[in-house]
């Protein structure tokens, strides 16, 4: 609150420059603002405007986030260590190393395991409980908030959370032998056959609620006159819910499975603070971002690390187009009739 | 067009006046598993918070009990600790200016995707859209080069400048529906007046679009308090740490066995956040929804 309004002073101060520069060109351009309609070019005024507004973003953003990926793109054929200007031009022996590193490779499967256990495991889940919540019901509003508490904690205090909780000696194998639930006492984080799946349940707990708010708010902007017309029509809650919720539901699933995917293939945050930068790969966790942050930063290999980003982001980028071209096929063709098709 | 607004009001009276038949508590099972579900969310929060109230040994003897008595010492100990405020204080900064450099620059650049039409808007748009597909961890390595190569190493300006620019997708995409939604009565009326453009920005634009700026700055906010992996590798030594990286060093330092003392640290590096969120719940979920509609 207070930052905004903050952020309001300069903002005004500036503002009678501007009006009164652009004021005595406006008076010789009358239909610009109608312009902007037509679609016709702008003005000159019109032209400094926009890139007087739009530079600074442009700037920042080019900079910070455009520019690295080229620069990556750039380092990956080179060996460098990251001081002085890289000179040691490689060619494409980074990659080749890459793709040859059975470390990597593990990395990547862990990824593609988590992308695709998150989608299953979530989804249903969160849509079960978004069609549950979805009723005019008491106390609504307070179980929304308590469910989305812990996608907004950082990832560095749930890590640490869930370490301590389920550690060897942690409160998780305390409670499961008080309830005399010894199977349950287990090795939940070192143990390979073990470990992914405990990494599964913590990003189920910290990222369900999220998917649970997105398909409510979905549900929630479906007219109510569709579900009363099916109830006229004899149907049961089961069939309205089959057929009227979840086709309509499906463009908000869909952005969420995009969402959730990206996160799959970045993974960096929860894996390194839980499993750190070296047992993470003994422990079967490993992901493609701590296997660049070890083999980049860490050791120094600035080149190797530029390189690793490169191959993240053309999978990334592999997987997000074809799956852009999937949901529009699937958006264009319509969420009924794509449901009725399933059929 | 009065009796098509009469007729939904009178509509939407009518259906508000059967509400309060329907509003009941509901099927108990349906409470029954929304309990189950919260409870399972919220326990390792709370095993946090509690856990901090506990001492060493209560909690080596009995890993899950409950706190017996009641200490508040950690809890303490941390807020007279030097290394919590410092860290607090530099997350603030960092979160607060991350903000107001998100919300000027994104009002500004949605305001020209909004509303003027030129060669290239769609370009540009795609660009930061764009964005979104892209976290910081591909461009992380290169942009910790750059980072150096600009002096910023240890500076908090290093996580504000690429902490605004990776949160202005988001940004773009949720203003600039909203700034479209403006009507262009309003605009044609301010021009009649002999309002500028930019006159309007300022004057009509900034004012009308404080709920959408209130949504993208939480976001920010949030996302900036939380961020791991840019403090990471921008902010080495622990005077210009962060939060999230001040409570991962406590619990990996000198204090990696007082495990009530890292209970205590950690809950109350989640405070913030979660305050912050409890007031702007409604706002916050509003925006993402909105993000994945526009």
């Amino acid at each position: 609150m207070t930052d905004s309004t903050r952020e309001h002073a300069p903002v005004v101060v500036t503002s009678p420059v501007n009006l009164s520069k652009d004021g005595g060109s406006a008076a010789a351009l009358p239909p610009s603002g109608l312009a902007r309609r037509r679609g016709r070019g702008a003005g000159w005024a019109a032209r400094l405007e926009i890139a007087a507004m739009s530079a600074p973003a442009v700037v920042i953003f080019v900079t910070f986030v455009v520019l690295p990926v080229f620069l990556a793109a750039y380092y990956g054929f080179f060996r460098w260590k990251g001081y002085g200007k890289p000179t040691d031009f490689i060619g494409l022996h980074n990659y080749v190393i890459i793709f040859q590193d059975p470390l990597f490779m593990g990395a990547l499967k862990h990824n593609m395991e988590i992308l695709v256990l998150s989608l299953v495991m979530q989804g249903p889940v969160a849509i079960a409980f978004a069609l549950l919540l979805n009723k005019k019901m008491r106390g609504q509003s307070l179980i929304r908030v308590l469910i989305f508490v812990p996608y907004v904690i950082s990832e560095a205090v749930a890590g640490i959370g869930w370490s301590l909780l389920l550690g060897g000696q942690g409160a998780f194998n305390a409670l499961m032998r008080d309830m005399h639930l010894n199977f349950l006492d287990k090795d939940w984080l070192s143990n390979p056959r073990l470990a992914l799946w405990t990494l599964m349940i913590i990003l189920t707990w910290k990222y369900i609620g999220y998917a649970t708010i997105l398909f409510l708010a979905g549900l929630q902007g479906i007219p109510e006159e569709l579900n009363e017309a099916a109830a006229i029509d004899g149907a049961s809650y089961w069939q309205v819910q089959r057929r009227i919720t979840l086709p309509l539901l499906g463009p908000t699933v869909r952005i969420w499975a995009f969402l959730s995917i990206i996160g799959s293939l970045q993974l960096f945050d929860l894996v390194y603070i839980i499993w750190g930068q070296y047992v993470a790969s003994t422990a079967g966790t490993s992901t493609m971002a701590t296997y660049m942050n070890q083999n980049g930063r860490v050791s120094g290999n600035f080149g190797y690390g530029s390189a690793v980003a490169v191959v993240m982001f053309l999978i990334s980028l592999v997987i997000a187009l074809t799956y852009q071209r999937f949901v529009l096929r699937r958006d264009t063709d319509g969420a009924l009739t794509g449901g009725g098709k399933t059929r | 067009m009065t009796a098509d607004t009469l007729d939904a009001t009178e509509i939407h009276a009518r259906r508000k006046a059967s509400k309060p038949k329907t509003l009941g508590w509901g099927n108990p099972v349906v409470y029954f598993v929304a309990l189950l579900f919260v409870a399972v969310m919220i326990s390792p929060v709370l095993y946090i918070v509690v856990g901090g109230f506990r001492t060493n040994s209560q909690i080596t003897t009995d890993p899950a009990g409950w706190p017996h008595p009641w200490v508040g010492r950690n809890y303490l100990d941390v807020l007279t600790n030097g290394v919590f405020w410092r860290s607090f204080l530099n997350s603030s900064i960092a979160a607060l200016v991350t903000t107001a450099g998100v919300v000027a620059l994104g009002l500004m650049v949605s305001f020209v995707l909004a509303r003027y039409s030129f060669r290239g808007r769609g370009a540009l748009y795609t660009l930061f859209a764009a964005g979104l597909m892209f976290p910081m961890a591909v461009a992380i390595t290169p942009l910790f080069i750059l980072i150096r190569t600009m002096h910023l190493m240890n500076n908090l300006v290093g996580i504000i400048l690429p902490g605004i620019a990776f949160a202005l997708p988001v940004t773009v995409i949720i203003l600039v529906p909203f700034l479209r939604a403006i009507p262009y009565e309003i605009q044609e009326a301010a021009e009649i007046d002999g309002c500028s453009r930019l006159g309007f920005f300022f004057r009509m634009v900034v004012p009308l679009s404080v709920p959408g700026v209130i949504t993208v700055g939480i976001l920010a906010f949030i996302g900036s308090w939380n961020n791991y992996m840019l403090p990471l590798y921008v902010l080495n030594n622990q005077s210009s740490q962060t939060l999230p990286l001040s409570v991962q060093t406590f619990a990996s330092g000198p204090y990696s066995a007082d495990t009530a003392k890292i209970l205590a640290f950690t809950s109350l590096a989640m405070l913030p956040a979660l305050g912050f969120f409890s007031l702007f719940e409604r706002r916050i979920v509003g925006g993402l929804t909105g993000a994945v509609k526009g």
